[in-house]
């Protein structure tokens, strides 16, 4: 047991830290008032040193050389130094984070599932020329949760997918399909009638006929990143668009739709850590505005003498290290090749809730300050929020830990 | 770099824990709990496997292969408690005095005070650290410890103190002017009153006494260490991961009942309102369960870990307070009855916030 960094974890932190501070600070409070609007340069910035270090940015692990220790024999903590990497770009500004141009979670798919082929297509080159989106089109109006409820219908025609439905909530849909040479995954069915072993996905490249981004969505929080609803009107791709089998294979788990999800256990821990980012932004500032004040906090104070705020501070900083801790452990059963979906949950779930309570608090206890936007407090409550919402809800991911813990199949327990 | 997994050595350390929890301590619990006494045989058997021997060095006469680590302590006390905690605290006793030694002893007293509790049979530690008063905090003491010559005169009040009526000695932590001292006491000594064997909300199955120091003297030989803060936050580690095994304790068989009980045409566990709070316990023991190793580990980095400490102590007393008061909830009606073991392990889950110097890693 250990819980120390390695070299390469405080490098990695080290370096995000400085694009955190120098880059993103500067700019966050713009982009969140100027909704809507793109921060070319960080784009810009952003992508010239991600084709520096392949591994700076990408989610879901992207293939590359590790840097820094070099020590072939030492275990490979990928995960774990997206998570530390992810955490100081959210404590830089959540929204940015997601906005950087990178392969994403549209690309998270394809090096999940796809063909050599289609790999070569869509990953290899990614960071050639200017900067792109990837991006992971599932939610429809009438569903979020229960996602075997895709009624975006692709249809075979000769050699092509004819894809017709409405995706909403696709985060950098718009940036991926209008702003650069990008692509998004949309999830469809070949035939609603058989369920869950019918959806598959669907690389949907920028410039395909019939694609429109018919809205980008006002937010509470992470404003500088684009959330866009998607129309498909007889949308055309090629036939090997299509990510996994076409064929509907009934009782099906780990090809097509099952893969997809089980790329959530590498994704909800990274999630986990986004939000930490922000909860401890606030909790560090908000430290800062007490120690102006004078005010300290004694850990080893009697309970009969400690202040509130004392108190209340002390069971944030134990909150977020226990979130941290419960997200650390799902990236190191991942590294070593465990299975991790319920330590992946379990850390999403904690997190959404005690980023969401920490940030809450944060602008509870600074008063005035607090609440004026003259200060970030009052963003980065509004940021924290989605935390507990995307990537599984709190309340989807205590689903899930409780069939784990339970036994249950989604039948059993639902 | 960052790793929760545990090494083979304290894998099997793990095993042989759980095994002997579930198999010995977890059958005996009621009863000890009912007849307020701890099971001789239990204590014997508990003996034969070592886990007061393999925390002393083999330089000193035990069977430990390195320093004894507050994780390797923290995992046994988890795994122990978990089974029950009144009879976790009696078999841990010993090592109230064994840490308190081996980490602040001199040679001489290594010598001296450990071949005591290498014997063939168990003999009992108690330490004395709690006030009978509503404001005690670990680090502001009233008994205190005088400097007279070559002795230190002792006058206090203490309680919680665990058998101090059944141990050769007593380990009476007191304020010494400039910090906490240890002083080792020995049964009978002339100043040192025991008073009845208390009665408390929890614990009931084991002995714990008030006692009162009127000018006890001690030989300086008897102070162990200087600053003795340092045993007390090693308490707190040592606590708090058996809150953790309370906790799991409670969880599990809240799980293992909801499973079986119906109700409205199903199993209460396929109930969200059950199944969340089920989930819910799940991740607050497991996040408690993480804060307390990586303060155990911070200890064993040679830190302090004063802040690490004082956060996950405060995190383990409420969530263990929070899981056990749910899992009695699950079951309902029957969660009242003390044929279940939950409503035992509420009462005995709500000692952890006021707990210091019950155990030692």
């Amino acid at each position: 047991m250990d819980f120390s960094l390695s070299n390469n974890a405080q490098n990695r932190i080290a370096m995000a830290r400085m694009l955190a501070e120098n880059m993103m600070r500067p700019i966050a409070r713009q982009f969140d008032e100027e909704e809507h609007t793109d921060p070319w340069d960080f784009f810009n910035m952003m992508w010239d040193a991600s084709k520096l270090n392949r591994e700076a940015t990408t989610l879901g692990g992207g293939g590359g050389k590790s840097s820094g220790d070099g020590d072939k024999k030492k275990r490979s903590e990928n995960t774990l130094l997206a998570c530390m990497q992810i955490e100081e770009l959210a404590w830089g500004d959540a929204g940015l984070y997601l906005s950087v141009p990178n392969p994403g979670l549209g690309g998270a798919a394809v090096q999940a599932v796809g063909t050599p082929e289609q790999k070569q297509r869509f990953l290899a080159n990614f960071y050639e020329g200017k900067p792109k989106w990837a991006a992971m089109a599932i939610t429809e109006p009438h569903f979020g949760s229960d996602s075997k409820q895709v009624a975006t219908t692709a249809v075979r025609d000769g050699d092509m997918w004819v894809l017709n439905g409405t995706k909403i909530f696709c985060t950098a849909g718009h940036r991926a399909l209008d702003k650069s040479d990008g692509f998004v995954v949309v999830w469809a069915t070949l035939d609603k009638t058989k369920g869950r072993a019918a959806i598959k996905s669907f690389i949907v490249p920028a410039g395909t006929p019939g694609v429109t981004v018919t809205k980008v969505e006002d937010k509470m929080g992470i404003r500088a990143s684009d959330t866009a609803m998607i129309t498909l009107e007889d949308a055309r791709i090629p036939a090997d668009n299509i990510l996994g089998t076409p064929e509907i294979i009934e009782k099906d788990s780990r090809a097509g739709f099952g893969g997809v999800m089980a790329t959530f256990d590498s994704t909800r821990p990274i999630v986990a850590a986004s939000g930490i980012g922000v909860a401890r932004a606030a909790l560090d500032l908000l430290r800062e505005c007490l120690t102006e004040q004078g005010i300290k906090i004694r850990y080893e104070a009697s309970p009969y003498e400690q202040t509130v705020l004392e108190r209340e501070v002390m069971n944030m900083e134990a909150q977020l290290q226990a979130a941290r801790l419960l997200t650390w452990k799902a990236c190191n059963m991942m590294d070593r090749g465990q299975r991790n979906s319920k330590e992946a949950s379990m850390a999403k779930a904690n997190a959404g809730l005690s980023v969401t309570r920490i940030t809450q608090k944060c602008v509870e206890l600074a008063g005035p300050l607090g609440y004026s936007r003259k200060m970030m407090l009052e963003k980065w409550m509004r940021d924290a929020k989605i935390t507990d919402i995307y990537e599984g809800t709190q309340q989807i991911n205590q689903l899930i830990v409780a069939r784990s813990i339970l036994g249950y199949s989604s039948a059993e327990l639902n | 770099m960052i790793d929760f997994e545990l090494d083979e050595e304290q894998q099997l350390i793990v095993e042989t824990v759980n095994k002997f929890a579930a198999d010995q301590i977890r059958p005996a619990a009621r009863e000890a709990d009912e007849a307020a006494t701890v099971p001789q045989r239990l204590v014997d058997a508990a003996w034969e496997l070592g886990f007061i021997q393999g925390s002393i060095p083999e330089a000193y006469g035990g069977y430990g292969s390195g320093d004894p680590s507050a994780i390797t302590g923290a995992l046994v006390a988890e795994g122990l408690a978990e089974g029950d905690l009144a009879i976790a605290l009696h078999l841990l006793s010993p090592r109230l005095i064994v840490d308190a030694v081996l980490r602040m002893g001199s040679e001489e007293q290594k010598r001296q005070i450990l071949p005591a509790y290498l014997g063939d049979s168990f003999v009992p530690g108690s330490a004395a650290v709690v006030e009978p008063r509503m404001g005690f905090h670990f680090l502001s003491m009233k008994t205190t410890a005088r400097q007279e010559g070559s002795e230190y005169v002792l006058d206090g009040e203490k309680c919680m103190v665990l058998l101090a009526a059944e141990a050769p000695n007593i380990l009476v932590y007191a304020a010494t002017g400039d910090g906490i001292g240890a002083f080792l006491v020995p049964a009978g000594a002339a100043g040192l009153e025991i008073g009845e064997r208390e009665k408390s909300l929890g614990l009931h199955a084991l002995a714990t006494y008030g006692i009162k120091l009127s000018g006890c003297r001690v030989p300086a030989s008897a102070r162990i260490g200087g600053d003795a803060a340092v045993m007390l936050r090693r308490a707190r580690v040592a606590q708090s991961a058996m809150a953790v095994g309370v906790a799991k304790a409670s969880l599990d068989y809240a799980i293992v009942y909801a499973k079986d009980r119906d109700a409205f045409g199903v199993k209460i566990a396929q109930k969200q309102a059950i199944a969340f709070m089920l989930a819910d316990m799940a991740i607050e023991t497991e996040a408690a369960r993480l804060l307390n190793w990586e303060a155990a580990w911070s200890i064993d980095q040679g830190t302090e870990a004063s802040r690490e400490v004082a956060l996950a102590h405060r995190y383990c007393a409420d969530m263990v307070m929070k899981v056990t008061d749910n899992g009695l909830q699950v079951l309902g009606g029957h969660g009242f009855i003390r044929d279940h073991p939950v409503e035992q392990w509420v009462r005995n889950g709500r000692g952890f916030s006021v707990f210091e110097g019950m155990a030692s890693v």
